[in-house]
Parts: structure tokens; sequence; C-alpha cells
């Protein structure tokens, strides 16, 4: 056996009678150029072609000599192989009954309609999806009512385990994050503020925005990272191993078992990580104060308490519950339309956080503009 | 073609040691493959059949031993070795292990992508007619492996496998998880494309039927060696305790008693 059988090449030599013999290997490191050779020959007339001499011949040549037939009898002539071994001939009959057929796939359309045909069905996706949402909120009330009517179907330790894992381990993450927003807001705003004189009111910028705004919003966000991301790669990776019609089977219910104690931690944790965030962006805030513009710690309070309404932080915490509730839903959601395959998994995983991200910050304009509104 | 003397060894594994921790797999574990022949490699399940299967292709170190595979000696430089052999031997994995974000028929040439010079429209057409010989029907080819069915996947994989026309292929239990029928369809393409590629084929199975209708030899696994190697009519003579009990048991029975008409009945390709 050759040691590399890259360096061989296939030789065409014509003999006088018209034979084409073909010396050294026929296969596919060679069937390119073999190819473009062939396809010099002479279309007009029959073809004897010599293979005795090849050293080695494989499917791809096997391949090569067959669409070589076939050309010359769709053409009208008749091509003859010359010193076919056994073998070769066992090789050579079944690539030949294995030639594929070449079907045309549906061929797909372009132009106007298809472009609207597809916007429609982006439409009518998006709707569904909107539907399936609103479906798996509801069927998280109707299993929250039917655990509060048996209180024994629910699963306890599942809940602390959860909200461990989606609050606990959060904490320093999130205080991190709150911690320097606080201080960025602190340093910003003083730069501008001490142009005015109005260094003091440094407090209430970083007071209101942090508490109304950007303590729980930011939260939020983090979570919908790491949280719903989470959700759906736990629930979906059930979902390919069968485990949730596993479930089914054994009468287990899986929003009971799965997305029940999963949004409820949340829901229990979101509104304590979102203090924790408020009492850090102060805490950072307090701090970048006292060195950049020389507040001390206790006229900060002062201030804070005498300039700050009470009612920012319930703003602030009550949409804590609805971005929650949008996160659990979400995820579990997306972990449920994993199909059999790993790529659906990823692709779903990322989904889930992209959208819960999204529908966060889309219900936190509506807050906004609600607030405004009724005037708080 | 398997009786000619001398046999060409193609597959020379010596004195071969496989363990992990404390638990040693093989000890001192002898085999050789001929040149040409279906190779049935049998055992318990967790007898390291799988493990043997890795060691030989490169993919597992083995502890102590020699293995020498087409004249190179596979542990002495593995990548060297890789880079002799890969065009020379197929691996098929359970389950097909194809590259789920290509289809079928890209699948198929990721294999011929190292080849130089072969041009984008051949490449393809030889693509198509592995996938043909593999029995899948031609639109399988732009198909994504999550849409096949799990026998086509397993064929899609030998398909990759044989994409080189490699000397050897390595099937890791082709047929386990297939109905009766797939199962005895793929036993029947197994044989055919040796036969005509010439192809030697190192078979990890656990059925019966597999081994009864493909296999020229059989070796079986067990006490962390290879424990005999021979025809199924010496597996039936042999008096090793577990070789007894898989050869002579209810469903060996029904397997070697049934009439043979699986043998040529698939010109399935
Ligand atoms: N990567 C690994 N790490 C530890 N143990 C392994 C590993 N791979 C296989 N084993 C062990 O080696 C033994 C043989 O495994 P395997 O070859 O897969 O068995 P089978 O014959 O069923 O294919 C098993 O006991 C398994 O636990
Ligand atoms: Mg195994």
């Amino acid at each position: 056996m050759s040691q590399d059988l890259r360096h061989q090449l296939v030789h065409f030599d014509e003999t006088d009678e018209g034979v084409l013999r073909l010396r050294g290997q026929l296969s596919i490191y060679t069937v390119s150029s073999a190819q473009e050779r062939v396809a010099r020959l002479d279309t007009q007339k029959d073809l004897t072609i010599d293979i005795g001499d090849l050293s080695r011949i494989d499917t791809a040549g096997a391949w090569l000599l067959c669409e070589i037939e076939a050309a010359g009898e769709a053409a009208g002539n008749r091509v003859t192989l010359q010193n076919v071994t056994g073998e070769t001939a066992t090789l050579l009959s079944s690539v030949k009954s294995a030639m594929p057929e070449k079907q045309v796939a549906v061929k797909t359309e372009t132009g106007f309609a298809v472009l609207l045909h597809r916007l429609g069905e982006k439409v009518s996706a998006g709707t569904t999806f909107l539907l399936e949402l609103t479906g798996y909120l509801g069927l998280f009330f109707v299993s929250l009512g039917r655990v509060i009517r048996h209180p024994s179907e629910f699963r306890f330790t599942s809940l602390v385990a959860h909200a461990e894992d989606v609050g606990y381990r959060a904490v320093p993450i999130v205080s991190l994050m709150a911690f320097l927003i606080g201080v960025v807001l602190a340093f910003q705003g003083s730069a501008q503020l001490r142009q005015f004189g109005a260094e003091v009111f440094v407090v209430d910028l970083i007071a209101i925005s942090i508490l109304r705004e950007l303590g729980i919003l930011l939260t939020a966000i983090i979570v919908a990272g790491r949280t719903a991301s989470a959700f759906t790669a736990a629930i979906g990776s059930m979902k390919m191993r069968e485990e949730i019609d596993a479930m089914r089977t054994l009468g287990l219910d899986p929003a009971v078992v799965l997305f029940l104690p999963r949004i409820l931690a949340l829901l229990f944790m979101l509104p304590i990580l979102g203090l924790i965030a408020n009492i850090m962006g102060l805490f950072g805030g307090a701090l970048m104060a006292w060195i950049e513009l020389g507040i001390s710690p206790s006229m900060f309070r002062i201030r804070l308490i005498e300039g700050t309404d009470v009612s920012h932080v319930f703003v602030g915490l009550i949409k804590a519950p609805v971005f929650a509730l949008i996160i659990g839903v979400v995820g579990c959601h997306a972990g449920m339309q994993v199909k059999s395959n790993a790529e659906s998994l990823g692709r779903m995983t990322s989904n889930a956080v992209v959208t819960a991200i999204f529908t966060v910050i889309v219900a936190d304009a509506l807050f906004s503009i609600f607030f405004a509104q009724v005037g708080l | 073609m398997k009786d000619t003397s001398p046999k060409d060894v193609v597959i020379e594994v010596r004195g071969l040691r496989n363990q992990f921790g404390s638990h040693v797999v093989h000890e001192d574990l002898d085999l050789d493959v001929y040149r040409g022949e279906i190779i049935g490699v049998v055992g318990g399940s967790g007898t390291g059949k799988s493990v043997l299967l890795r060691s030989i292709v490169g993919l597992q170190e083995p502890a102590a031993g020699s293995i020498n595979v087409l004249g190179t000696d596979v542990l002495a430089d593995v990548h060297a070795a890789r880079e002799t052999l890969d065009e020379k031997w197929g691996v098929m994995f359970q389950d097909g292990a194809l590259f789920s974000s290509l289809t079928v028929r890209e699948n198929v040439e990721v294999p011929m992508r190292s080849v130089p010079d072969l041009s984008p429209s051949i490449r393809r057409n030889l693509a198509d007619l592995k996938i043909s010989m593999v029995g899948l029907p031609y639109l399988a080819g732009d198909k994504y492996p999550s849409e096949l069915s799990g026998g086509m996947r397993k064929r899609a994989g030998l398909a990759r496998s044989l994409a080189l026309d490699p000397e050897i292929v390595f099937l890791d239990e082709p047929t386990a998880g297939l109905d009766p029928v797939g199962a005895a369809a793929f036993d029947t393409l197994i044989k055919n494309l040796s036969r005509s590629m010439g192809l030697t084929v190192f078979l990890v199975t656990h059925d019966l039927d597999t081994l009864y209708a493909v296999c020229d030899r059989i070796a079986v696994l067990a006490e962390r060696k290879v424990l005999v190697t021979g025809s199924l009519e010496d597996m039936l003579k042999a008096d090793h305790p577990w070789t007894r009990e898989y050869f002579h048991g209810p469903r060996a029975r029904a397997a070697f008693e049934a009439p043979t008409q699986q043998g040529d009945a698939g010109g399935a390709t």
C-alpha cells in the first residue's frame, strides 16, 4: 500500500487505436483533474477506456467512469471499459446502481409576494408568541390556585432551592452593579450640579433615580440574564430527554412541579434583590458624594430623609413582582419550546434572555407612563 | 477473500492495558484484524468494547501496549498517525454523531474538504453518491440531522465515515436502537458495502442477528481481554461460561435457528 495517496496522479495515454488508457490512481485525490481532462475528449465518437493499468480506483473514480458512460450514452455514443478486474467490476456495478437521480427540491419562490408572505408569517408568529406567553401566565395562576387548595402538592424544598439559586447567589453581582451605578451617578451629577452651586441636590438625583428606576430595572436585567437562561436550559434539557413527557405519564403536572416553584422563587426574591440594590446604590452614591463633594454621610442622610419622599421606594419596588413574572414566564415558556436537538436548546436559551430583557424594559416604560399619568 | 494465506493483518493490538483510576478495563489484550474481513466484537455491557475501539482510533490513550494499524504505530505519535490514517479509516459513532448545524450532504462533505483540489461540484456529487450508497433518498441530503429518524441518522453517519473510501471502518453498535427490519437492512448494507468497496469492518455489537448475518469472525471480550476469536461455529463450541451463555441463550438460539432469509435479500442500497 503506497504511503502517500495524495501525491499519486492519474495519467491519460491515447493509443493509436483510439483507446484511452488510464495509469496511476483514479480516486478522490485525482478525480478533479481527471474530470477536466475528460471534458476535453471528443464527444462525437465512441470511446474505449482501458483501466487495467490503474493502481487504485475508489468510489470517486468509479463515479467518474459512470458519469462518462452516462454522458456518452446521452450523446448516443458507446463507452466501453476494458480490462475490468473482478473487484473493480463489483465496485462499478454498486456505484452504478447507486448513482443518485437528481431530484429538484421544491423550488422556493422569490419576489415581492414572498417578502409579504414572510412578513405575514412573522407577524402571526409574534402574535402567537404573545398569546402563548399569556397562556403560560394563566397556567401559573391556575397552578398557584390549585396548590393553594391542595398545599400537599406543593414542593417546598424545590422553592427554597430555587430561591437560593435565584436570589441568594445573585446578591454579590447585584450589589456590585448597584454600588457602581451609585458611584457613577454621584460622579456625573456632581460635575453638572457644581456649575450651579447646587451640589447638595446630588442626593436627590441619586435617590430618585436609583429608588424609582435604576435599582430595580438593572436588577431585573441582571436577573433576566442569569435566571431566564437558567430556567430555559434546565427545563429545555428535561424536555430534550423526554423527562417532561415522563412526568406527565406519572401524573405530575410540569406547571406545578417545574414552573410554579421557579416563578414563585423569582416573585419572592426579586423585590429583595431590588431592595438590596437600592441600599447599595445609595451607599455607593453617598460614598462618592462624600469624596467628591464633601457631603458627609450624616448630611446625606438628613437630605435623603427630608428631600426624598418614601413613595419613590414603593414606585420602584411595585414593579418588582411584574418583572419577576415576566422573567419567569418567558424563561419557562422558552424551555418548553426546546425541540429534541441541542441546537434548539442553545437558540431558545439566548431567545429567552433577549425576550426577557426586552419585555422588562417595555414594562418599565409602561410603568413610567402610568405613574406620570396618575401623578406619582 | 478472507482465507488467502498469509493473512494480511491490518490491525494488530498487543498487550493493551486500559484503566480509569484503579478500574482496569483491559489487561494484556491481544487482537488481530485481517484485511477485508468483518470482525464482530461482542461482550457484556461495560466490558470495554467502546474503549477498545476508541483506543485503536487514537481517541483514548492506553496505559500500556502497542497498537498497529495498516503498518503505522498509532501510539508512537498520535498526531503523525492521525495525519496518515485519518483518510484510511472511518469511524461511525453511536447515533451517527453528525454535526447538527450542517445538512446531511454537508456532513458527508466534511472529510472530503481535506482533499486538495477537489472541485466543489464534484465534492457535492460524490456526497450525493455516498448518501445514495447507504440507502438514503436523494432529498435526505438537504435535511438536517434533527429532521431524520434514528435509522436514517445512522446511515448518514455511515455515509460520512465512508466519505474518503477508507480501508477500515469502525462501527460502534450500528444496529442498537433500530427496529428489526431497519437493523436487518443495515446489516445487509454493511455486508454489501464491505464487499463492493473491499472494506475491513470493525464492528462492535450486541446484536446476535448482526453477528450471524454479517460477521466473518467474532472476538469475545470478557475478563479484560479478548477471550476467544473465531467463526460462529467456534463460538458455539467454546466452553467459557459467558460465551456459552451468550451463544446458547434463548435469544441466540432464536437468531441462529431462524432461516437465513436476510442473507442476500436486500439489494436495498
Ligand atoms: N472516560 C471514562 N472514565 C472513566 N471510566 C470509563 C470511561 N470510559 C469508559 N469507562 C469505563 O470503562 C468500562 C468500559 O466502558 P465501555 O467501553 O463504554 O463499555 P461497553 O463495552 O459497553 O462499550 C466501563 O466500566 C466504564 O465505566
Ligand atoms: Mg459502548
